[in-house]
């Protein structure tokens, strides 16, 4: 017998219409992915190098002249296109232009050749740790170039993850975002066991927190008929179906969620991925994962769950608590100068979270405008972390960085700023960004939230100011590091991070009127 | 027979995916275990479509298993290097990055 629901469906299936002119960055960013991948089977090995990083810039750069362009003649409530499935509206837009200006700094660090004679990746995946080959490919001056195709594959992943109107097509660009990630945290060309069992870790946790966002949306397809977010909130306005199912799916969806924000207890992945990842990827990993993160976020509790925010706010308190207190006291505790940032990223997403819960448009804007802010100065911060290094490569050792100030003034100077951006001090992007989304909360009666989170920035602040004293007010140790000059990639990404930085702490004005430049697309 | 049943089912093979991720040592079986979890979602998607009587759970039980196996060459290259340098695919051996 034939299948009764095909013989319901009947008449032709009509095609979607495409407005190819608002996704085009998503486009040109997958489609040069796709040439990157055969570029790197058809071309010699001496020339994927340069071929490879001038597609890969190029790419970001033609994607953003194609953004501006859109952004130019959008319209201002947003479209829907692919039949409802993405959604480019003045958000999406936002997060598309912050993903790629961070990507671009990103692709800056991953192509420097000037600190390391090969870059900080490996010369060939298949070789073993510990052995010859091993040995010998340390100092060689070859690189897995797979990494800058791979870049673009979680670039593009990232961006459809912000744009997605469906719970469906979320999902789909969080596994493109994410297995991507997985393999570029395996390929560190120095200490190549701890950067293995990153890739391990983040894998199979990912894989974990995945299988949860799938069922997850099983159990909202179940209550809603659709996984359409306006759909579901159409559905929590009136169904008859049982309520648990509706919750049940809420909490499971988060969890797949937050995991990929690295928020509050589901942080665990953080520390490690973050320590053991060639630097260049974390940097990427800390600044684009965490704002493609926060946009889906935003996404889902803005069109689909606005109606039923007193059900849920009450348990997200407690997530964005657990999250600035693991954030603020672990960190206090680490040695090693990457997983100190790592736990500032989990006390920095309760941060966010702080904001999303305010469901109003100041919410929108101010974590919009945090996201912004806090990608640069964490791109930044790796940045500056990868010059110092010593014969096995980067002295992440916190006791490696006493005295940093006499032997580089200009480095520790950087390295003071960024780390007063992330603590939050006036005249930098970090206050900006706490002061709009503490004042979001504020005016959306979380009070007692926004105390518990002054308090924890406050903790978190004197880990930042620990290394600043330990830069300048201890000696430095004898056989300590040394300061490699960066070449221009390098200097170039610093550069753009902290003069960033700098001018959302002074001049805010701008971006913050083009994060509040509109909510989220709602018909669907 | 009431679809009811299927979901009673597939919340039982997600929970046993899970469990089998939390306790379980080799690298290889924990994965395995993430994709029974992932087609305990697909037995819960169709079911939901016969009860929304429409295809689209289907539809979506088609996508989740093309995720699923790009995932597997991911995973198991990872699970393959690892296991090549250590000559063991446990996850308690992969301990060098601790607190």
């Amino acid at each position: 017998m034939l299948n009764p629901f095909l013989a319901q469906q009947g008449g032709a299936i009509e095609t979607p219409q495409i407005d190819y002119a608002a996704i085009l960055p998503i486009l040109i960013v997958l489609g040069a992915a796709c040439v990157g991948v055969l570029l790197e089977a058809f071309l010699p090995k001496h020339q994927r190098w340069p071929v490879q990083v001038g597609l890969t810039l190029l790419t970001i750069v033609a994607a953003g002249v194609a953004l501006g362009a859109y952004v130019g003649d959008a319209p201002e409530q947003g479209i829907t296109t692919l039949s409802g499935t993405v959604a480019v509206d003045a958000p999406a837009l936002f997060l598309w232009g912050t993903l790629l200006a961070l990507a671009l700094g990103a692709v800056l660090l991953i192509a420097d050749r000037s600190v390391e004679p090969g870059g900080a990746f490996v010369a060939q995946a298949g070789i073993s740790p510990g052995t010859v080959q091993d040995r010998a490919q340390v100092s060689s001056t070859g690189m897995q170039t797979e990494v800058f195709p791979l870049t673009l594959f979680a670039l593009g992943g990232m961006m459809t993850f912000t744009a997605a109107n469906d719970l469906l097509t979320m999902f789909i660009a969080l596994e493109v975002l994410s297995l991507p990630l997985y393999l570029m945290c395996g390929l560190a060309r120095r200490r190549r066991l701890i950067s293995q069992e990153a890739a391990v870790k983040y894998f199979l946790l990912g894989a974990f927190a995945s299988a949860f966002f799938l069922y997850g949306i099983a159990m909202l397809y179940g209550y809603a008929g659709s996984v359409r977010l306006a759909d579901i909130a159409a559905a929590t306005a009136g169904t008859d179906r049982s309520d648990t199912l509706l919750f049940a799916g809420f909490g499971l969806l988060m969890v797949g969620l937050l995991f990929k924000g690295s928020v509050g207890p589901f942080h665990t992945w953080t520390p490690d991925v973050y320590q053991g990842a060639p630097t260049p990827i974390t940097a990427f990993m800390a600044a684009c994962t965490k704002v493609a993160a926060f946009g889906a976020l935003l996404r889902v509790l803005f069109v689909a769950f606005e109606s039923t925010s007193w059900e849920w706010r009450g348990v997200l308190w407690a997530v964005a608590i657990i999250s600035m207190a693991v954030g603020a006291i672990l960190g206090l505790t680490q040695t090693d100068v990457k997983r100190m940032i790592a736990y500032s990223s989990i006390a920095h997403a309760g941060f966010l979270l702080v904001g999303t819960m305010a469901i109003t448009d100041e919410g929108l804007s101010g974590t919009l405008f945090y996201l912004l802010a806090y990608g640069f100065t964490t791109l930044a911060a790796f940045g500056v972390i990868s010059l110092v290094r010593d014969a096995s490569g980067e002295a992440t050792h916190l006791s490696a960085w006493a005295g940093l100030s006499k032997r580089s003034p200009l480095l520790a100077a950087v390295f003071t700023f960024l780390l007063l951006a992330l603590a939050g001090i006036p005249l930098t992007s970090g206050f900006v960004g706490k002061f709009v989304v503490f004042s979001a909360a504020l005016s959306d009666g979380m009070a007692p939230l926004v105390v518990i989170a002054l308090v924890f920035s406050a903790v978190a602040a004197f880990f930042y100011l620990r290394v600043v004293v330990l830069m300048y007010f201890s000696e430095p140790a004898p056989e300590g590091p040394t300061v490699s000059v960066p070449g221009a990639f390098t200097t170039a990404a610093i550069t753009l991070g902290v003069v960033v930085t700098l001018l959302l702490g002074v001049l805010p004005a701008f971006a913050l009127d083009w994060a509040g430049a509109g909510g989220f697309a709602l018909s669907s | 027979m009431t679809p009811t049943y299927y979901l009673l089912l597939s919340a039982l093979l997600f929970t046993i995916g899970a469990v089998g991720v939390l306790v379980r040592r080799n690298a290889v079986v924990v994965f395995m275990c993430v994709e029974l979890m992932l087609n305990a979602v697909n037995l819960s998607l169709v079911t939901f479509g016969r009860i929304n009587g429409e295809i689209d759970g289907q539809v979506m039980a088609f996508f989740v298993m093309v995720v699923a196996a790009a995932e597997v060459v991911v995973g198991l290259a990872i699970i393959m290097a690892i296991f090549r340098t250590r000559r063991s695919a446990s996850i308690d051996d992969t301990n060098l990055l601790k607190y």
